[in-house]
């Protein structure tokens, strides 16, 4: 028993990195009042840019490098469309998910070496291993926590970096004014149109390095549609976050576990369909935002930034 | 204008890509732009891919007019025609007066009920409506896919043992006319643009149409107004989902006979393109979807011409969308271009002072 909850613990925290990663992202994104719904095009890019570059250059840090600059390039995009050309953001960030889809597609078809007629599917890259922390490692339940890849360990230091400057440090409180209330944070005299820009950036990187994890680490390699709709429920965990990084691990837990749960009864061969387990964390999701419309509803106020979804524009009124 | 600009600027992205890529953007595009309008074949082709577009856009507007975003039409499209292939099936010795009819009919109900289930989620648990859609068409997907491999597979498959994910072919007289000899052209475009009129009827010359666009206009004057928002809401997406499973079941009856995995073939994210083209009018949809209809068909043809892999359609489309987008300020607000220069101003006199 002990064994089963441990190899799942192990599982689950593989599964959930890279949910981790874009959920922070994206709660940045939102803090400063930008929704973003470029995600799942934007994990895609990261994972088939990074793939290809460590496939080719066999360096991991660039590969990472490379997925952060991609994710960072199409958030930017997104930034310039709906704080500049204030485009509607739902709009501008579908778009960009059909995009970066459509490219990483593409892509994966295209960047392979000749001989793979020029596929990316199928080969195989350099990929992040777990390192073992000798000792805690072997301790029952706990263990997995100790043996994970490098890109997960960063995460240990991410997010309580994340929390702690979103609410102890000034950066953070501008960060949030903008999100909240972006006349008065302009009063006080915090530039909206730099903050969203900046934010929406770095959770765009921080997206790309979820999906370079997906295709070094968890699922090392490149497979059409290799986020499955990670993207998508990383908006949900957004919501399930109440926009607040510390949470963000929960959710990431949460949907981890249903992919350790998921393996596992496949794995040890049910008769449940396997189509019924792949809805599994479609199902969830919607279970998810039902439950935080019916806690919004008891406790009034879930954290969602008052100006979320809402262009600024200075000149008028 | 503009438009014509975004979409110029958006293939000059695109050739770029072409480049990489290793293909003659020239070559390509000549393809692209030409290929869909210079034969019988391109015609017709172009008008195949508008039917299922234009019946998508039609629901989508409905939607959209009303205030809830259906970003779902590729699942409702999946159970339509799931719902309406079982129904065909299942009655293969009804005269086709009434199984046609009938099995539109059921693919429309069943797209209503996996369109009706976020709109419910939404007005009575105000559930965020892109999230559930999009949750929605992946469970679509592996209903249908569990359908098509277990319980409604055709049992030609089975028995030989290759196992492709598709039904058995729908019985004959169910299947819709071809308008055109020896082309893949059929009745569906005429019932989409049939169906377009009456959209437009409907939203613009009834009450309840006046009531679902007041709700999308202002829900709160609505609510004030006596209307019942929440009930119109779910409507508007049942409406909505009916009609993307009238695409789906229509794609079926005309084109493939069967359904199989692919039918709903990106149109229901392309479907929301040509809606938004159209300028979200039921009318304006019809040019909206035959151009992207020509435009899928001209990147099948420019694949086909320079050998590049077929997911270049979706990033040009991508391209073109985000284009347009980009631009959109320009139309909706002509001052915005000398605005942007504008905003310079103060900060110069403040150096000069």
């Amino acid at each position: 028993m002990i064994d089963l909850i441990t190899s799942l613990l192990a599982i689950t925290m593989r599964a959930g990195a890279s949910l981790v990663y874009a959920t922070v992202g994206e709660i940045y994104t939102e803090r400063s009042g930008i929704l973003n719904l470029g995600l799942e095009g934007m994990m895609l890019m990261g994972a088939v840019s990074s793939f290809a570059v460590a496939y080719y250059t066999g360096s991991l840090v660039l590969a990472v490098l490379m997925a952060m600059l991609v994710g960072g390039l199409l958030a930017l995009t997104h930034a310039f469309l709906t704080v500049t050309m204030r485009a509607n953001q739902v709009v501008s960030g579908l778009s960009i998910t059909l995009f970066g889809s459509g490219l990483a597609s593409f892509l994966g078809q295209r960047l392979g070496p000749a001989e793979n007629s020029h596929y990316l599917v199928g080969l195989v890259g350099p990929k992040f291993t777990p390192i073992a922390v000798p000792g805690l490692s072997q301790l029952p339940l706990v263990g997995p926590i100790f043996n994970q890849d490098p890109l997960t360990y960063i995460l240990y230091l991410l997010v309580p970096a994340a929390w702690f400057y979103l609410y102890k440090t000034r950066a953070g409180l501008e960060l949030r004014a903008v999100g909240e209330n972006p006349r008065t944070a302009d009063a006080m005299g915090v530039d909206v149109v730099k903050v969203r820009y900046l934010y929406t950036t770095i959770g765009g990187m921080l997206t790309g390095l979820g999906g370079a994890h997906l295709s070094l680490a968890y699922t090392p390699g490149w497979s059409e549609n290799i986020t499955g709709g990670r993207g998508w429920i990383v908006i949900a965990l957004v919501i399930f976050a109440m926009w607040n990084p510390a949470r963000a691990v929960l959710g990431a837990l949460l949907f981890g576990g249903i992919n350790a749960v998921q393996f596992r009864l496949q794995a040890a061969g049910t008769n449940i369909p396997a189509a019924y387990l792949n809805m599994l964390p479609y199902l969830t999701t919607i279970v998810v935002l039902v439950a935080m419309t019916w806690w919004e509803a008891l406790s009034k106020r879930i954290g969602a930034p008052a100006a979320l979804g809402k262009p600024y524009m200075r000149e008028e009124k | 204008m503009i438009l014509v600009l975004a979409v110029i600027g958006a293939l000059l992205v695109g050739a770029f890509l072409l480049v990489i890529a290793g293909a003659n953007p020239i070559v390509a595009y000549r393809a692209m732009l030409v290929g869909p309008f210079s034969s019988r074949y391109g015609l017709t082709e172009t008008l195949v891919k508008t039917t299922p577009l234009l019946l998508v856009a039609l629901g989508i507007i409905i939607a959209f007019r009303s205030g809830i975003l259906n970003i779902g039409a590729e699942g409702q499209m999946m159970i339509g025609a799931l719902c309406g292939t079982a129904f065909a099936l299942a009655f293969p010795n009804l005269h086709g007066a009434i199984l046609l009819p009938a099995t539109i009919l059921v693919s429309f109900l069943g797209g209503a009920f996996w369109g009706g289930i976020p709109g419910w989620l939404k007005a009575k648990l105000n559930v965020n409506e892109i999230l559930s859609t999009i949750m929605l068409n992946s469970i679509a997907w592996q209903l249908m896919i569990y359908f098509l491999r277990g319980p409604m597979i055709d049992p030609k498959e089975r028995s030989y043992g290759t196992g492709v994910p598709q039904t058995q072919q729908l019985p004959h007289q169910v299947w819709l006319g071809r308008l055109l000899p020896r082309t893949r052209l059929h009745w569906g475009i005429i019932i989409a643009i049939g169906l377009a009129v009456l959209v437009y009827i409907f939203l613009w010359r009834t009450s309840l149409g006046y009531k679902m666009r007041a709700v999308g206009a202002q829900k709160e004057a609505a609510r004030y107004a006596g209307m019942p928002v929440e009930r119109l809401l779910v409507l508007a997406m049942a409406l909505s989902g009916g009609f993307a499973g009238m695409a789906g079941m229509i794609e079926v009856l005309g084109i493939h006979h069967r359904l199989m995995d692919g039918i709903s073939a990106g149109y229901g994210f392309s479907g929301i393109v040509a809606a938004l083209f159209g300028q979200l009018h039921p009318l304006g949809a019809i040019p909206a979807s035959f151009l992207f209809g020509a435009l899928m068909l001209g990147a099948d043809m420019m694949q086909r011409a320079v050998a590049i892999p077929a997911a270049i359609v979706f990033t040009i489309q991508g391209l073109v969308v985000l284009f347009v987008v980009g631009t959109d300020i320009f139309i909706r607000r002509p001052d915005f271009a000398q605005r942007l220069f504008r905003r310079r101003r103060p900060a110069a006199r403040k150096e000069g002072a």
